[in-house]
């Protein structure tokens, strides 16, 4: 009698122990994966901060390139045109996907303004040019390693809610898909030789 | 091995250089306390103290020392747009703040990078490097140093080789005092202490030469980690060859210096294989080679 009951005291105590430490561990879990999806998420929105300050940069280059570049070629106008209306489609854009096609033409146009420059030395050995190209060149690169940063990020996320418990966890929060960056594969390499 | 095990397995591999480092300090502290003055956790207080102080110290003066030594000087964009576009890309790639950029004034392409975190980094390279890279190229060796910074090595550098002067210090001090107190060890067994005393004398190569292989391990991943940034391992490939194909020697590096850059200073060194702060370039150029091709299949 007395060890039986000794041993029900101690089972119990033993499973109520248990049971709060398995508790302690649950609530310890959910605050460790609600944490670091949240900061997932603010990574995705500062990775995509960092695409936009560089797009920016870009639109803002642009119309001083034009100035220049007209100052030799005058008679250039579709290719002005086309860079113009590319510039005020991304300035325009409003989700991923939009700026991400504006963007895309944009580098297209840019690429055909700085084939018609190869038709004029003087231009080019101008040293505003260069420099312009110099910045713009530049951007374009650091696009293209913001896009690379914020798409290993949006990777990262949409792999890690799919999975159980991560689901679980971003249905409560409501956190859905993020969207990529998307480009053709082509550009990228395509830059690397234009300049 | 794809990329992500590359990294993965060298992360582990310094950190079991750093326990087994960490086991030679506490024993060269252990013996020379057991010795001098019977009493071994003495020796082994002593020398954790030591190193943390002198940890203090490099921490947080350490990238001024080394900057003034090798004779950079910070510059500004102006002066050098293409280097400054191709360190603030390579910074957003890594997801860092931009590290300051300073240049040395010197043929013999190289660079290096310092600081104490991703927030107070430096990435120093030569005229030298400016003058032969093409863009891809100096991206590569940018992207090394960028993965230096990401991957906290200037830290790593700076414990590792306070941990060998901290072996070296004590047992220096323990040869010293070995001349002039010879008649108290009459209790111990003379096995036991020809054994610490060759132990003391041994320790400093052996640490010396765990600093070396931790540096190599650092290079191959910066490496592996800087092909991950450009996506574009060839780079870096074709930077190497250059660089180790041009006959220029760096005028500003010395011994203390030599590990900070990203291929040896030393042309021909006098100390290979185990002794060496880099892998051989060969190796690390057919390297990032085979990842070039496992990146395209």
């Amino acid at each position: 009698m007395i060890v039986g009951s000794l041993i029900g005291g101690g089972l119990l105590m033993l499973v109520l122990m248990a049971l709060a430490f398995f508790g302690l561990i649950v609530i310890v879990a959910i605050v460790w994966m609600y944490n670091s999806l949240v900061s997932l998420n603010e990574r995705i929105d500062n990775a995509w901060a960092q695409i936009d300050v560089q797009l920016k940069r870009r639109t803002d280059l642009i119309p001083n390139l034009v100035e220049t570049v007209k100052g030799y070629a005058k008679h250039e106008k579709s290719v002005f045109e086309n860079v113009t209306k590319a510039r005020t489609a991304i300035m325009k854009a409003g989700t991923i996907s939009e700026k991400a096609k504006a963007n895309n033409a944009l580098t297209g146009a840019l690429k055909s303004l700085f084939a018609v420059v190869e038709n004029y030395p003087q231009l080019k050995a101008n040293e505003n040019f260069k420099l312009l190209q110099e910045e713009l060149s530049g951007t374009e690169s650091k696009i293209a390693y913001a896009r690379q940063f914020y798409n290993d990020e949006v990777m990262l996320f949409n792999a890690r809610i799919q999975k159980i418990p991560w689901t679980i966890m971003a249905n409560a929060l409501k956190y859905k898909q993020r969207d990529y960056f998307k480009t053709e594969e082509k550009e990228r390499k395509a830059v690397k030789v234009a300049f | 091995m794809g990329l992500y095990e590359q990294i993965e397995s060298n992360k582990r591999r310094t950190f079991l250089l750093f326990a087994v480092f960490f086991a030679v300090v506490i024993a060269v502290g252990y013996a020379v306390g057991w010795l001098f003055w019977d009493f071994g956790e003495l020796g082994v207080a002593f020398s954790i103290m030591l190193g943390t102080f002198w940890a203090l110290v490099t921490y947080f003066l350490g990238d001024r020392i080394v900057l003034a030594v090798s004779g950079a000087r910070e510059v500004r964009k102006e002066e050098f747009p293409h280097l400054y576009n191709t360190v603030e890309g390579l910074a957003i790639a890594a997801g860092l703040p931009a590290p300051k950029v300073y240049v040395m004034n010197d043929p013999a392409p190289n660079a290096f990078a310092t600081g104490r975190n991703p927030n107070n980094s430096v990435i120093a390279v030569t005229t030298g490097l400016l003058k032969i890279m093409n863009r891809q190229e100096l991206e590569g060796v940018v992207a090394h140093e960028m993965s230096h910074i990401k991957n906290r090595d200037v830290a790593l550098q700076v414990f590792a080789s306070i941990l060998v002067g901290v072996v070296v210090m004590i047992a220096d001090m323990a040869m010293r005092t070995m001349f002039y107190s010879r008649n108290r060890d009459k209790d111990k067994s003379p096995a036991l202490m020809l054994v610490g005393v060759l132990f003391i004398f041994l320790a400093p190569i052996v640490a010396q030469l765990i600093h070396m292989a931790i540096s190599r391990q650092r290079e191959f991943l910066a490496d592996a980690s800087g092909a991950m940034l450009t996506r574009y391992p060839e780079g870096l490939a074709a930077a190497l060859e250059k660089i180790s194909a041009n006959p220029n020697q760096l005028r500003a590096a010395t011994n203390a210096t030599a590990h900070l850059f990203i291929v040896n200073p030393f042309k021909k060194g006098f100390l290979v294989g185990l002794f060496s702060t880099h892998p051989p370039l060969e190796e690390r150029i057919t390297r990032l080679r085979e990842r070039s091709m496992g990146m395209q299949g």
